[in-house]
């Protein structure tokens, strides 16, 4: 009896894609353990990883390990297609949404900082919209806006920082396909 | 110490900023946006009175169970005395910001504060 293989054609990207979604969801794992004040203030540690990424290889890439990295989360964490998982992807596209433009600011200004800083206000006001208009239609939500836009500026300022630094260290591993 | 200033160009330091006085922004529109002016009393679901915030007095409004008083005193209020059993209103004590009421439901008396702008709450929602 002969064994039969299927063999998916894969190219060099995608490996690089595979490891890079593989990186950023061990980070989002190792964040979960992270106790948090209030549902949704996360660091958003993975997010360094997509922006190296965005950095190095372009947005498409970038969008491919943001998208597997919330597919594959959500797997992992067992909420697949559970309320935690929308509000993750809805947050994932916007902040795709708003990198998509800002990475064209001019770069000698505008570094991983500010990509990550849009990229922090953009995901957290997908999670609010997609809370407001789907999960809690309430007006009292807007109480916690202000929570979620500190911890978007001083998360979005560190991660942002994070990644400029290992975008500036070329013996890092992880950049280097 | 590690060089963070290396890593943040100009136009970042501009976000940093800007995003720093959006927040600031947003706190204090949200946070602070209602600063009571106005007293709505209201009885048998009907206006009594609407008086301002400003002067201190001691208003007395008749209900089905008699007289409710009502404190205005150093910009807030609060209902002083009231002739319902349970006494709700009377220990909800001093109401200071936009918004907060307080009900006495037996003697059909609210008191709610008011800022120029009408904002949500539960209530009405």
């Amino acid at each position: 009896m002969t064994a039969s293989i299927t063999k998916l054609s894969t190219t060099e990207e995608d490996h690089h894609i595979a490891r890079m979604a593989a990186l950023a969801l061990g980070l989002s794992v190792l964040e979960a353990a992270i106790p948090s004040p209030l549902p949704g203030v996360k660091p958003g540690l993975a997010n360094i990883v997509t922006l190296i990424v965005l950095a190095r290889f372009g947005w498409r890439a970038a969008a491919w390990v943001s998208l597997l990295r919330v597919l594959a989360g959500s797997l992992l964490m067992g909420n697949f297609l559970a309320p935690g998982f929308f509000l993750a992807l809805s947050g994932a596209l916007c902040s795709l949404t708003v990198l998509a433009a800002s990475r064209h600011l001019p770069q000698r200004w505008f570094g991983p900082v500010t990509h990550s800083i849009f990229a922090a206000f953009a995901h957290i006001a997908g999670q609010l919209l997609m809370v407001y208009f789907w999960l809690i239609p309430h007006a009292g939500l807007v109480y916690l806006v202000p929570i979620f836009a500190i911890a978007a500026l001083v998360f979005g300022a560190v991660n942002g920082l994070i990644s400029s630094h290992f975008l500036n260290e070329p013996r890092t591993g992880i950049v280097k396909s | 110490m590690y060089p963070v200033l290396a890593h943040i160009k100009i136009g970042d330091g501009l976000v940093l900023l800007l995003g720093s006085l959006f927040t600031s922004w947003l706190t204090v529109i949200l946070w602070h946006g209602g600063v009571a002016d106005k007293v709505i009393i209201r009885s048998g679901g009907k206006i009594f009175r609407e008086v301002p915030l400003s002067r201190d007095q001691i208003i007395e409004v008749s209900g089905p169970l008699g007289l409710s008083q009502i404190a205005i005193h150093n910009r807030q209020v609060r209902i002083a005395a009231d002739p319902s059993p349970r006494q709700y209103c009377v220990h909800q004590g001093w109401l200071k910001q936009a918004g907060e009421i307080s009900i006495c439901l037996p003697n059909q008396v609210s008191v709610e504060l008011n800022s120029g702008s009408k904002r949500y709450d539960s209530l009405n929602y």
